[in-house]
């Protein structure tokens, strides 16, 4: 897409300032203060149930946090209005765990609907780009295909391209690895990579794939189960060799400390 | 006896007859004035061990377990240590434990991760039972389901609203294939239910009215009954259980695999993209069916009518003179109405089903029981209201 939008200047993408989440009265994360640069990859770490897939739920609106806000270009997401946040979601892509295409339409028709929606190509125009944000995930040719009649990897992928078919300025993506084979998986991560790097993109991502996250992840934050609360954050490899928390140092060794001791 | 080697070479002994006395799990117990000692010997098998409670002394400054000549051991044996560990923190004296390496390392494990420190719910089923049928909480549950039904009404008019000024995004594609759902699928069971319905009528009309000798009447009987109440409700029933079910069993799926987070998160309303055109489909469909519906209802009447010495000329001659326009009208008003309660009890219950697959069945399930409250209600309003305005 052309550089029509005009892109703030400040570097601070997304700003989360003292995040409460809970469901009902059960607190699932508290006092959570992050930035996201601008073309940032950002990755959100923890545990198996430390609430990392409910905090991106609740960055995306999806669900309302019990306190606090998040920021995006400096707009209070959660006092914005119906109509500017439609317009702020305009800029995301988001691919959830499941893939999240809609069943009932095909591969194309799926692509498509952002196109429909929000800009004003003609059907052959946004055959093309289809075909073009397919071919960028490894599924050329796969138009004609419904969600149901293709392997779960693939739907991830195709939910990708759904996801960057507006060029958007803000990746979400829950778990993009996994159940991916080590190939596909890598390659996913390449495609991100150069995603963010060559549409501008700041990405979130919530995923523990070690191999991901120090291949592609700019900044991290640790969510830790104990104390349910965002411990550090930091580059990955800053983390994993300087993090003052051993949490976060096994996390990133694949536990290797704790292993060694048990095996002496 | 025999023996089998397990992969790692320890000798597993099978329990046959007396020498499963020898092998049996025993604990050897030496109390001293401050350290109590613990001898675990034998096979530690789940179901076949001493609890560790049996041994539990408080007063001890030191307990001691050596576990190590313990024959063949399961997690059983870790269990004993884990309770040996869980009662020596809480009455606060040192535990020494001379552990197989296996079971060491289990227990490790066991204690790596600390327990949650707050337990979810801890009041007792019968509390729990009388909690449910308290009045005060069947009241706020009754108030917040009718604040949550109105909201889903409104935010639905809003969304038709919204469609009928053009702003919406209506696939037709859309609306045809609920549509085809709702309608065509659903004639053959429509048909036989109303044929019978209207047999039913026929029946029970006949046997009363033949003892005044007014049996022709069942023609009248048949047909106002099918036109004003059992065409429409009859129907209403069918689709609830079919296509009630069925939007709630799709929406809740859609909900599971995140399908309407991805939608919403396109900026496309659910209410207006999933919900608007199942409930047009439904709408549409309904009241078609009651015609149909009303037909065979009074063909059925006629059937049994003929049985009774009824000419078929009469009772169609009889049925058309009380084939008055209001009973049409108040029929298919009544259809509409129910086609318009089916579908949002089902959309409701789909978008409220939550993301796991125990959702989507209970989802189900509320869809058709509160589509048939819904109904009664309705239909019982609707013919009060008749009355009133001499209908």
């Amino acid at each position: 897409m052309s550089e029509t939008v005009s892109t703030p200047k400040s570097t601070v993408a997304i700003e989360a300032r003292d995040l409460t989440l809970a469901y009902g009265d059960r607190v699932i994360l508290s006092d959570l203060n992050f930035t996201v640069n601008r073309g940032d990859i950002f990755v959100i770490m923890g545990g198996s149930g430390c609430g990392k897939s409910t905090l991106l739920r609740n960055m995306l609106g999806l669900e309302n946090p019990a306190q606090g806000c998040v920021h995006y270009d400096g707009e209070n997401w959660q006092e914005a209005s119906t109509e500017n946040q439609r317009r702020i979601r305009l800029n995301w892509g988001v691919t959830f765990q499941q893939g999240g295409l809609i069943s009932a339409m095909t591969l194309e028709q799926n692509l498509s609907l952002p196109l429909e929606l929000y800009t004003a190509l003609s059907a052959a125009e946004r055959a093309e780009m289809v075909a073009l944000k397919l071919a960028l995930v490894g599924l050329a040719g796969f138009e004609r295909y419904y969600p149901s009649e293709i392997s779960g990897g693939m739907r991830k992928r195709a939910a990708l391209a759904r996801a960057i078919m507006l060029d958007p300025r803000f990746l979400f993506f829950d778990e993009p690895s996994a159940g991916l084979d080590p190939l596909s998986s890598r390659r996913l991560d390449a495609l991100i990579a150069s995603l963010a790097e060559n549409l501008g993109a700041t990405v979130v991502m919530v995923t523990h794939e070690l191999d991901s996250i120090f291949a592609i992840a700019t900044k991290a934050i640790y969510l830790d189960n104990v104390s349910r609360t965002l411990i550090d954050s930091g580059s990955p490899a800053e983390l994993r060799d300087h993090s003052e928390h051993a949490v976060i140092r096994q996390f990133l060794t694949r536990g290797a400390t704790a292993k060694t001791k048990r095996e002496q | 006896m025999t023996l089998w080697l397990r992969p790692r070479g320890r000798v597993y002994l099978a329990r046959n007859g007396a020498n499963d006395m020898l092998n049996r799990a025993a604990v050897g117990q030496l109390i001293g004035s401050d350290r109590t000692e613990l001898t675990l010997t034998g096979l530690w098998e789940i179901g076949q061990v001493p609890a560790f409670s049996e041994f539990a002394a408080s007063e001890t400054a030191l307990l001691s377990i050596d576990a190590n000549d313990v024959i063949d051991w399961d997690s059983s044996l870790v269990n004993f240590a884990l309770q040996a560990h869980l009662h020596a923190v809480t009455h606060g004296y040192t535990l020494e434990l001379a552990l197989p390496n296996g079971a060491q390392a289990l227990l490790t494990l066991a204690l790596s991760v600390p327990a949650q420190a707050q337990v979810p719910n801890t009041t007792s089923k019968w509390t729990q039972f009388k909690h449910a049928l308290s009045p005060i909480r069947l009241s706020e549950q009754l108030g917040d389901e009718v604040q949550s039904l109105l909201e889903f009404i409104g935010s639905f008019i809003a969304a038709t609203a919204q469609a009928i000024a053009g702003k919406a995004r209506l696939r037709s594609v859309d609306i045809m294939r609920f549509c085809y759902q709702a309608g065509p699928n659903a004639l053959p069971i429509i048909g036989l239910t109303s044929l019978l319905v209207g047999m039913i009528l026929g029946y029970l009309g006949a046997v009363q009215l033949q003892e005044f000798g007014a049996g022709i009447y069942v023609a009248n009987l048949v047909t106002v009954g099918m036109l004003r109440e059992m065409g429409p409700l009859m129907t209403a029933v069918i689709m609830a259980g079919r296509t009630g079910a069925a939007y709630a069993a799709q929406l809740g799926t859609m909900q599971v695999n995140e399908e309407v987070d991805a939608i919403e998160i396109l900026g496309i309303s659910p209410m207006q993209f999933l919900v608007l055109p199942r409930v047009i489909g439904i709408v549409i469909m309904l009241p078609l069916l009651v015609v149909y519906a009303n037909v065979l209802g009074i063909f059925g009447g006629a059937m049994v009518a003929t049985g009774l010495g009824i000419t078929p000329l009469q009772y169609i001659t009889q049925a058309s003179s009380s084939l008055a326009l209001d009973h049409i009208g108040v029929g298919l008003f009544k259809g509409l109405i129910f086609a318009v309660l089916i579908g949002i009890a089902g959309c409701r219950a789909g978008m409220r089903s939550g993301r796991n697959s125990e959702g989507v069945g209970r989802a189900t399930t509320n869809a058709v029981v509160t589509g048939l409250v819904y109904l009664i209600v309705a239909d019982a309003g609707i013919n009060i209201i008749c009355q009133i305005l001499d209908i």
